[in-house]
């Protein structure tokens, strides 16, 4: 906390006393010395791209005295233009994290997963230790019984790379079935286009901005943010529709507060709008969609009274912003969010979403969505790998070839769901039932397993059964003090990753490397992979000798180089940002199955899914219980920044978001600390109260990534609440293959504790550079 | 000579806290203290609500009372019209703290007084603070009030409301808020949901 100004004039009197009997004042000369800055000594800079979310903004680090003192944005990068949200900004309290894993650790013999001992091991022993249980379960069981779970870029060697020439196709990210998936199928089978890493906006010319549940400003995506921002200082107008007053809702001119789950109603209404009073542009819908008259028939009884019965919003409303929005067509757009698994029918809904935009035609359109293209890189020249990628992400591929090669068995999940991607949470299964065959290890990279995936109480039992569990992280993570071993990765300023390449408006590549030496005994993800590789009996498919080789070789074969990168650490490409640029060589941007926008999927019709979106009501909540919703902090990136000094003293606890009233009745006190307690009688917290007339009353609301239980994390230990640990309860889009995690429910159990905690300030004193 | 002010567009600000990242590590701001932090103000009523984010700090202003209360000349006010400390003459008596009615300043526990410099080292170099650099939303704005062509003095032109901190102080300061979402303004303070 500030020493405030009262503590200070008690102070004062004291100290001002001194100067008076010291006499001239003015020739006071303090006795101590003022530390010197880091910017008054030698700065050097090194590019590189930022890992503190899954954005990858390209950064300016600037080191002085061998560390790593300040990171800015790089301006010549697509991404960040010279700015930073504040986790990009604070990366450098991550990399002195004392708290930081700092060499391998083999669990001691004779202890279970979950007690936490370890003792200190050589990498050369911690890997063989792995190899040696890989191959025996590869023996017994096949390659596919090791699953491979990851987050962050580094992931690329262990759910790609790795597992690709390992032969298993059981590679997951949370990025996935507990994030994207949702509309990134459904983008996929509308307009025959993923989504991608970066949502293909074209803020720069929109007028008209309808948020469903997307809360920018709360997420810092910062080129989303800048574009945002920048959108509504030209005065386009903006409509939130959420159940809570967002931050996005307090910059808007209509907050629709909707009532949770029923999202779908809402866009099928402005379908009926957009249809019956003929305001969607027909000129495009027939020449570039299929499926309009069945929409039409479809939506027919879907009007603006019968979605208010069901939304809890006045029917005008809806009525008036759809005529607002065809106002504005195609300068008018409905940004796809990115957590979008909420009920388990998402798919359905990020459909009904994408028919709005379509109906406006926008889609790849001035003002609407633009074309996203990938750039144009190549691939290392290994020899093939046996089994193609299968993780998918929400910037990577949407999943593996289906078919298998002999030898080689589908993923564990084939068969729940239509979508190619496989999804993490489906994996956990098999290594309990050994359904449809057994998992029996699991290789987790930066995936923090007890706060992404749903139904802690399972991922914990079904790794007690695992024969193998290896944690690769940086910092100790509660789920990686459950491993066999683990494996301390260094920082992303201290690291070479793979090349990224990210599909936008002007495509670009990145470079990642170091900008110091790593700390302690920590290594780069790239040499784990490698050294495990080897000693797997892979060393065919690791013809690279070190990552310097590796990158530039694949530089060289697009004309640039390792050397040039590192100079520019960005490598801007050109787009084809627009139909009409697409239309000039007679391309077709549309890889449906009919080559046009499918407002109609015949695709879905065959596979028992409804071709058009339909709306299914959420699972009702229980007398006495609040639906849990979440999202995000400016401050923080999912469980993953809650040990960063800098950004803790910004915000060190999330609070239970509960409507003032309805905390009142329960004779709530603000600021108190209370339980939460899901209907399945899983009790997490305590956590403070935040009573708010920022929220509906039949819902209470959680910045997710708190709540850690590792004691290895001195400054996130204990504060806050984990809204993961009480969504013991999702429901599977049997489309996306999406966990709808907006299906649990909790009651307030007041008196808890306060918790004995530290201050942030007194335990970051010690972090300080 | 120039008359260096600061511009924070209410309308555009999200409260992300980037600039107040990007002030700690710039500056070294030591844990529990600082130069630069954001208020949260929550008004009105279910559903017409309104939130308003208002990142301060020091405001450089025309007549900072924190000046004339220091005992050995080390608060000063130079000819930029940057408030400053000579961190070598403060004798940590607090004195400019009690006197600034912003809380702006802060003792370092290096021994001295610490507050906003407007990165006084950067814009030495003709760079913008960090504040405004870093931040995403771009809310922020640097330059001379001087300079009629200065990007402070274009956003003031077409700001639709202009507010001060406490004008009643008297202190004229040199941070400017453009387009304040409450009607009533900054000060409010009945308002002001806790």
């Amino acid at each position: 906390m500030k020493l405030n100004r009262r503590k200070f004039l008690t102070l004062s009197a004291a100290s001002v006393g001194a100067v008076a009997l010291g006499g001239r004042a003015g020739a006071f000369k303090a006795p101590w010395t003022v530390p010197q800055k880091w910017y008054e000594g030698q700065v050097t800079t090194i590019y590189s791209y930022c890992e503190n979310c899954f954005w990858k903004c390209g950064i300016t680090v600037k080191v002085a005295g061998g560390k790593v003192r300040k990171i800015d944005g790089q301006k010549h990068n697509p991404k960040s233009r010279g700015r930073l949200c504040p986790r990009g900004q604070a990366g450098v309290a991550q990399l002195y994290d004392p708290d930081r894993l700092k060499r391998p650790l083999i669990r001691v013999e004779g202890s279970e997963r979950s007690e936490g001992k370890y003792r200190e091991a050589s990498w050369d022993e911690a890997l063989d230790y792995i190899a040696a249980r890989m191959l025996k379960i590869k023996d017994k069981y096949g390659p596919e019984a090791i699953a491979w779970f990851g987050h962050g870029s580094g992931d690329s060697w262990f759910v790609e790379y790795l597992p690709a020439a390992w032969g298993s196709p059981n590679a997951a990210k949370p990025a996935v079935s507990v994030c994207t998936a949702p509309r990134e199928t459904a983008s996929q089978w509308t307009f025959g286009r993923g989504v991608g890493g970066h949502e293909p906006v074209d803020w720069e010319n929109t007028e008209y901005i309808v948020l469903i549940g997307h809360h920018i400003g709360e997420d810092t995506h910062n080129t989303q943010l800048q574009e945002f921002a920048a959108a509504l200082r030209r005065g386009a107008k903006l409509v939130v529709v959420d159940p809570r007053f967002s931050t996005a809702a307090s910059k808007a001119d209509r907050w629709l507060p909707i009532k949770p789950g029923t999202d779908t109603a809402l866009l099928l209404a402005w379908i009926n709008v957009l249809i019956e009073e003929g305001l969607y542009d027909r000129e495009y819908v027939e020449k570039y969609t299929v499926g309009l008259a069945e929409l039409a028939e479809h939506v027919k009884d879907k009007t603006p009274e019968w979605a208010a019965s069901i939304t809890d919003l006045p029917a005008d409303t809806i009525r008036a912003v759809a005529r607002e929005l065809a106002a504005h067509a195609p300068k008018a757009v409905l940004p796809p969010g990115r957590h979008t698994v909420w009920y388990g029918s998402d798919t359905q809904r990020m459909r009904a979403l994408y028919i709005v935009n379509a109906l406006l035609g926008n889609y790849g359109v001035p003002g609407g969505f633009y074309l996203a293209k990938k750039p144009y890189l190549e691939k290392y020249p290994h020899p093939p790998f046996p089994l193609e990628p299968a993780a998918g992400g929400c910037s990577g591929s949407s999943g593996g070839s289906e078919e298998v090669p002999e030898g080689y068995k589908p993923r564990a999940d084939k068969g729940k769901f239509f979508a190619k991607t496989t999804a993490i949470q489906e994996l956990v299964e098999p290594m309990l039932s050994g359904k449809p065959y057994p998992i029996r290890g699991l290789i987790c990279y930066g995936t923090n397993l007890f706060h992404s995936i749903p139904n802690v109480p399972r991922t914990k039992e079904a790794l007690r059964k695992l024969d193998l569990y290896v944690a690769i992280d940086v910092l100790p993570m509660e789920h990686v003090m459950w491993a066999d071993v683990i494996l301390p990765e260094c920082t992303y300023l201290e690291r070479y990753d793979d090349l990224v390449a990210i599909a936008h408006k002007t495509p670009f590549i990145e470079l990642r490397q170091p900008a110091v030496k790593p700390l302690w005994d920590s290594k780069p993800g790239w040499w784990i992979m490698r050294e495990l590789a080897i000693k797997l009996g892979l060393e065919k498919f690791v013809p690279w000798k070190n990552i310097e080789e590796y990158l530039d070789t694949r530089l060289q074969a697009i004309g640039s180089s390792l050397e040039e990168m590192k100079k520019k650490g960005t490598l801007v490409q050109r787009g084809r940002p627009y139909l009409k640029d697409w239309e000039r060589w007679h391309m077709n941007p549309f890889k449906t199955p009919s080559g046009k926008i499918e407002l109609y999927s015949k695709t879905f019709a065959e596979h028992g899914f409804d071709p058009l979106p339909d709306y299914t009501p959420p699972m009702p909540a229980p007398t006495g219980f609040y639906r849990l919703l979440y999202g995000r902090s400016p401050v923080h990136s999912f469980a993953k920044t809650q040990n960063n000094w800098v950004l803790m003293e910004l915000k060190p606890e999330n609070e239970v978001w509960i409507n003032n009233a309805e905390g009142k009745k329960l004779g709530l006190r603000q600021g108190e600390y209370v339980w939460l307690e899901n209907d399945a009688g899983v009790r997490e917290g305590p956590v403070r109260v935040r009573l708010t007339e920022r929220i509906r009353n039949d819902c209470v609301y959680l910045v997710h990534g708190f709540g850690h239980k590792s004691r290895g994390l001195r400054l996130a230990f204990g504060r806050g609440a984990s809204d993961n640990t009480l969504q013991t309860r999702y429901v599977l889009d049997k489309i996306s293959g999406g966990a709808g995690l907006r299906n649990n429910f909790v009651k307030i159990v007041p008196n808890a504790a306060i918790p004995r905690l530290k201050r942030i300030s007194t335990l970051a004193r010690e972090r300080r550079l | 000579m120039a008359r260096y002010a600061m511009v924070i567009d209410l309308e555009s600000c999200v409260g992300c806290s980037a600039c107040a990242a990007a002030c700690v590590l710039e500056n070294e701001v030591p844990p529990g203290h600082n130069r630069l932090w954001i208020r949260q103000r929550e008004l009105g009523v279910f559903p017409e609500l309104t939130v308003e984010y208002r990142p301060e700090q020091c405001l450089h202003c025309e007549n900072p009372p924190c000046v004339p209360a220091c005992p050995t000349g080390a608060s000063y006010k130079n000819e930029d019209g940057l408030v400053l400390v000579r961190y070598e003459r403060c004798i940590a008596c607090g004195a400019c703290v009690a006197a600034c009615p912003y809380d702006a300043r802060f003792m370092n526990p290096a021994g001295y007084v610490d507050k906003c410099t407007f990165c006084e080292h950067r814009i030495a170099d003709g760079l913008d603070p960090a504040c405004v650099e870093t931040c995403p939303t771009g809310c922020r704005v640097f330059g001379d009030l001087d300079d009629p062509t200065s990007a402070v003095r274009e956003a003031l032109a077409k700001a639709g409301r202009i507010d001060v901190l406490r004008p009643e102080m008297g202190t004229e300061p040199k941070l400017f808020y453009l387009n304040t979402p409450s009607k009533r303004g900054l000060n409010d303070t009945e308002e002001v949901q806790q």
